[in-house]
């Protein structure tokens, strides 16, 4: 290829709201649940019913606002998307057009090669669709309107990224700011979080933008950074063949690895938008204004400077756990029942983050409640279990929540502290290992290890090493003298 | 007298007084209905079961002291584009000849509590679009004072059935004079409250920036007791208002002193017919008799009123009436390839043409490079049509004048001409652009007998100045009469029950 | 004016709204929508510059409900009216193409 092309980027992204209901109505909007049972007349568009704004959703969306440094609006409305489509009950989508909530923000971005801003056009509320299911055996499709009227927050970026890096530290940036907040937990793989890329190439150092195509259907930042690759020799093999781009929407197939157009005659691409005579403005003054930005929780930045001056921990350990509000959150609370910083930044950063990577999870599904983590480090600390036998228990609880002191009663995992139990033992241990005994009579420090292995396993492992150690010690020593 | 001709607020009394059983309404009703029906066609759907079954729980709750509103024990009919649980609801449309809601509209839910007994759903124009109730897939209904002519529309089988003492009340829907005008050609009286003073919840929508529930009855008396019933402060409907001084029957005083009415010019003037200048002219005279102000004034804009509120109405109808799409409820046509091909044979078969044309009309003008020069214009029309009664209500406390501009017209001559029917509408879109209540009632009866109806609007939250009016007027008035009933059938073989697709439910509970 | 509706127009117009027509109905549309927009164009004639398009007849605003739960399972009463149904989903033809 002669030229060289610069890729533009920008992306629509929508975000399932944390909200107990639906946007404009009373039903649950949890995910999941078997096909409508999730619905009431208003989520299912039936005649003469009305729909009535979720307080909650407003507050998010301004939340998510403030956090991306949008101005939010004083005055905002809602107005109907009309299209036809099945999974979509009333075949009008109430969103915003004219008046969207949040505009002109921005995010900073951190990549290899440095920090930049992304900007946000503008951040609104709207209602998200059915789900269709395709019945191969009879040739049809079945619609489920358990998602139908979810609420969803679409924020649209300025077309300021070049790269699928770049766009994966922005939409990165964007889940931790919003997980923060608890808006939305933002899982690709689950549709709580979902991008559309807009895409167009132009030549480098040319001033106007090349026409864009939108991709739908991006559930995985494997998917994104593919599919960002994809168009983009698409579009540069295009134009270099001396072909045009045309402005679509294209559904990438991550199987087959290429995008393809999603045109149909019967899409005319004119949704009609006009006010939904149905809601009334929004109308927020100052006053609300400042107690909703006086909610706003505390972000990463704020957070790290805090743990500096509150924890003694490492930097390391800070930044690993505020990367996550949730294990963030655990952190706190957990250290605010048992103190002990250091001890349950190591239960995070060894047990917990191992077990995550084993079992694939994200920090977001961790089972396991402060309350439990933090009476474990009690019964260590208070010698109730040894360290290997607490190492079980923590399996036991990242696994179920399992309450510590429960598991070890059930499982009969307590520390034996009868001493003559353990002088037996350590009599019996001395006995059956004379070759151990006397290289630490020689002067083999390490054969020490091994009695106390030994002895532990006499005890069942319900020992304290620390005082079986001693105790041979002594013991050997006596012996010696 | 006979029991039928009593009205609403009389015929409770004599139930509360142990006089009459609120049983024997109901049968009278069904009696009359069973008459008339074959002529009139006032409904689509006949409730006989579950009336005579809530009468008799009615009775037992008034027996046992727990009801005693001015409603209770008394038969209504319900238009059918407002919701009844468990009973049929199909807009006048082939599109929804088979759709049973599973809730009922507030509007119903407040009559219900209040102890009225529906009878059933009466005939309109298909999804209220229309003026004549001849837009109705199961048939027109017939004015009572004269079976060759329409009883108005949208709401014509509400106030028919008023008329034809089919019914003591019923509630209609206001769109753009939906209420007003029918009760206007039937003589009878209907209120189209502030928009938000009942709660759309259940109406099926066609222009929701508009439409609003009202009732419709033999006298102001009914009406105001009725409207007092359905007025509520609904969280179900966004638009819904929280308002105080509901009490509408505390204004069934007979006081007009000092009170002060414009007659707008641009309402007398061209396009009105004579008779019905010179009956709201002496209307005129005679409140002014009681001690009103009326002078004449210049509103302005009139003749933009039409044109805005179609464009509205239209473009709001077009999305509205997306959701019936033979996916959820309502028609599916039987043969079709794809989806796409579903939605359009189901709609084009579904739909009337009335109904296609609004749609399209409101489709266009919502359709891009056309929004700013229609939609968002008549919006501003409207702002400018807002003001302008503002500027009439810091002088005024009442807008007086006709309800139509003519008497009812003959069966078939409307549709002919669909945009001269729209400009049959002049006198009562305003007020929906607005907002404003407005009352309709009867003035007098032209030279072929036929009556004509005086309109009264108020300032937004002004229905107690309206219905203060309306009442002194009625008892300058005096009685107005009744038309003479028939029975039987019409010759044009039509049975006794109405036999329209949504007509065969008849008598059924469904 | 009132070319502005012609066939091209009525075909979109279709594909909007979802209508089919036949080719008299179409005729009907043209001549009924030219008709009534060229009656409503009168508005034209008003100045409107400078005034704020009104969308709701009077300042009701910041209307809304709590996030609470307000209802169980309400699946048999939405599907009762479904013109065809499987499995508990309303069962439409085939949405995707291929
Ligand atoms: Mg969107
Ligand atoms: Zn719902």
């Amino acid at each position: 290829m002669g030229k060289r092309y610069e890729t533009v980027i920008g992306l629509e992204v929508h975000v399932e709201l944390a909200t107990k209901t639906k946007i404009f109505c009373g039903c649950p909007a949890a995910f999941g649940g078997a096909p409508n049972t999730h619905v009431c007349p208003v989520c299912t568009g039936m005649p003469g019913t009305l729909p009535v704004l979720n307080k909650k959703v407003l507050e998010y969306a301004v939340a998510v606002g403030l956090a991306a440094n949008c101005k939010i609006s004083e005055y905002c409305k809602f107005d109907r998307k009309n299209y036809f489509y099945p999974d979509n009950p009333q075949n009008y989508q109430i969103s915003q057009l004219y008046l969207p909530i949040c505009t002109d923000g921005g995010v900073e971005i951190e990549t290899e090669a440095g920090k930049k801003t992304v900007g946000i056009h503008e951040i609104h509320m709207e209602e998200d669709a059915g789900k269709l299911i395709h019945d191969e055996w009879e040739d049809c499709s079945l619609v489920d309107y358990n998602r139908s009227g979810v609420p969803l927050l679409e924020i649209v970026s300025r077309p300021d990224m070049r790269n699928a890096e770049e766009v994966i530290a922005y939409l990165e940036k964007l889940r931790m700011m919003i997980q923060y907040l608890g808006a939305s937990d933002c899982k690709l793989q689950e549709g709580s979080m979902r991008a559309d890329v807009n895409l167009s190439v132009r030549e480098e150092g040319a001033e106007k933008y090349g026409t864009r195509t939108e991709m739908k259907n991006l559930n995985s930042f494997r998917a994104i950074r593919r599919a960002i690759e994809g168009e983009r020799e698409r579009q540069m093999e295009l134009l270099e063949a001396g072909g045009r781009v045309i402005q679509e929407t294209r559904r990438w197939d991550d199987n087959k690895g290429e995008s393809y157009a999603m045109r149909s005659k019967e899409d005319a691409k004119d949704y009609r938008y006009f006010p939904d005579p149905d809601l009334p403005p929004i109308v927020i003054d100052k006053a609300w204004l400042e107690e909703m930005k006086k909610a706003q929780p505390e972000f990463r930045p704020e957070k790290i400077k805090r743990y500096q001056k509150e924890y003694d921990i490492p930097d390391y350990d800070i930044e690993i756990i505020t990367a996550s509000k949730r294990m963030a959150d655990i952190f706190e609370e957990t250290v605010e029942r048992c103190g002990q910083p250091k001890k349950v930044s190591n239960w995070l950063m060894v047990e917990t983050l191992r077990l995550l990577k084993e079992n694939g999870m994200e920090p977001e599904d961790i089972r396991f409640s402060p309350e439990n983590l933090a009476k474990l480090i009690k019964m260590t600390d208070a010698k109730e279990i040894n360290s290997s036998v607490a190492k079980e228990v923590f399996e036991a609880m990242f696994d179920r929540n399992a309450d510590p002191e429960k598991y070890v009663e059930e499982q009969g995992l307590k520390t034996v502290n009868d001493e003559s139990a353990l002088r037996e033992a350590v009599e019996k241990v001395i006995a059956g290992n004379p070759k151990s005994v006397e290289d630490y009579r020689n002067g083999k420090e390490k054969a020490i290890g091994f009695l106390v292995g030994q002895t532990m396993k006499e005890m069942k492992g319900k020992a304290d090493p620390g005082e079986v150690n001693k105790l041979l010690r002594e013991w050997l020593q006596e012996m010696k003298e | 007298m006979e029991l039928l001709e009593w009205t609403a607020l009389e015929l409770s009394a004599k139930i509360k007084t142990g006089e009459i059983k609120a049983r024997d309404a109901v049968l009278a009703a069904l009696e009359r209905i069973e008459a008339g029906e074959g002529i009139y066609h006032c409904y689509i759907t006949v409730d006989a079961e579950g009336a005579l079954r809530r009468a008799e729980e009615v009775q037992r709750r008034m027996d046992g002291g727990e009801l005693s509103g001015p409603l209770s024990g008394v038969p209504v009919a319900v238009k059918d584009n407002i919701c009844t649980e468990g009973l049929l609801t199909t807009c006048a449309s082939k599109m929804l000849g088979n759709f049973v809601p599973a809730y009922s509209a507030e509007a119903v839910r407040r009559l219900e509590e209040a102890g009225a007994v529906i009878l059933g759903k009466t005939n309109m124009d298909e999804f209220a679009m229309g003026s004549t109730t001849e837009t109705s897939a199961y048939g027109e209904t017939r004015n009572p004072w004269d079976i060759g002519r329409v009883p108005g529309g949208s709401s014509g089988g509400s106030a028919a059935a008023v008329a034809a003492e089919e019914c003591f009340l019923a509630l209609g829907s206001d769109t753009g004079g939906s209420i007003r005008q029918p009760a206007a050609f039937c003589g009878v009286v209907g209120i189209k409250p502030t928009y938000g003073t009942v709660s759309r919840y259940g109406l099926v929508a066609y222009g929701s920036s508009l439409d609003q529930i009202g009732p419709i009855g033999r006298n102001v008396s009914d009406c105001a007791a009725m409207l007092e019933v359905i007025t509520s402060y609904d969280k179900k409907d966004s638009t819904s208002i929280n308002r105080e001084d509901t009490d509408f029957t505390a204004a069934l005083t007979d006081d007009v002193e000092g009170m002060r009415i414009g007659l707008p010019k641009d309402y007398m003037g061209d396009g009105l017919d004579r008779e019905v200048r010179e009956a709201v002219l002496e209307a005129a005279n005679v409140l002014a008799g009681r001690g009103a102000l009326v002078e004449e004034f210049d509103l302005g804009l009139a003749e933009y009123a039409i044109p805005a509120y179609y464009t509205i109405a239209s473009a709001e109808a077009s999305s509205n009436l997306e959701r019936f799409d033979g996916v959820k409820y309502g028609y599916r046509a039987a043969e079709y390839e794809g989806l796409h091909s579903m939605y359009k044979r189901s709609r084009s078969e579904g739909f009337g043409p009335e109904v296609k044309r609004r749609i399209m009309l409101g489709s266009f003008v919502l359709s891009s490079g056309y929004y700013d020069a229609y939609y968002l214009k008549a919006l501003k029309v409207k702002a400018l049509i807002k003001k302008a009664f503002d500027e009439a209500f810091a002088k005024y406390d009442l807008i007086l004048g006709p309800a139509a501009p003519t008497t009812a017209p003959v069966l078939g001559e409307s549709l002919a001409d669909p945009l001269q029917m729209y400009l049959g509408d002049i006198y009562t879109v305003s007020a929906n652009l607005a907002g404003l209540p407005g009352i309709s009632i009867p003035c007098g009866k032209n030279s072929e007998g036929l009556p004509i109806g005086l309109q009264m609007m108020g300032d937004c939250f002004q229905e107690k100045k309206m219905i203060r009016a309306a009442y002194a007027y009625e008892k300058a008035r005096g009685t107005f009469g009744r038309p003479t009933l028939a029975s039987g059938t019409d010759g044009a073989g039509r049975g006794v029950c109405a036999e329209g697709e949504g007509g065969k439910k008849s008598g059924k509970t469904i | 004016m009132e070319n502005r509706i012609n066939d091209e127009m009525i075909e979109h117009i279709g594909i909007l709204a979802k209508l089919e027509l036949s080719a008299k109905e179409r005729e009907q549309a043209k001549e009924d929508m030219g008709k009534m927009l060229g009656y409503i164009d009168k508005m034209e004639e008003l100045d409107t510059s400078g005034i704020e398009p009104l969308s709701h007849a009077f300042g009701i605003r910041n209307v809304f409900r709590e996030d609470e739960e307000a209802n169980g399972n309400m699946r048999e009463d939405v599907l009762k009216n479904a013109p065809e149904e499987k499995d508990g989903m309303f069962l439409v033809p085939r949405t995707f193409e291929g």
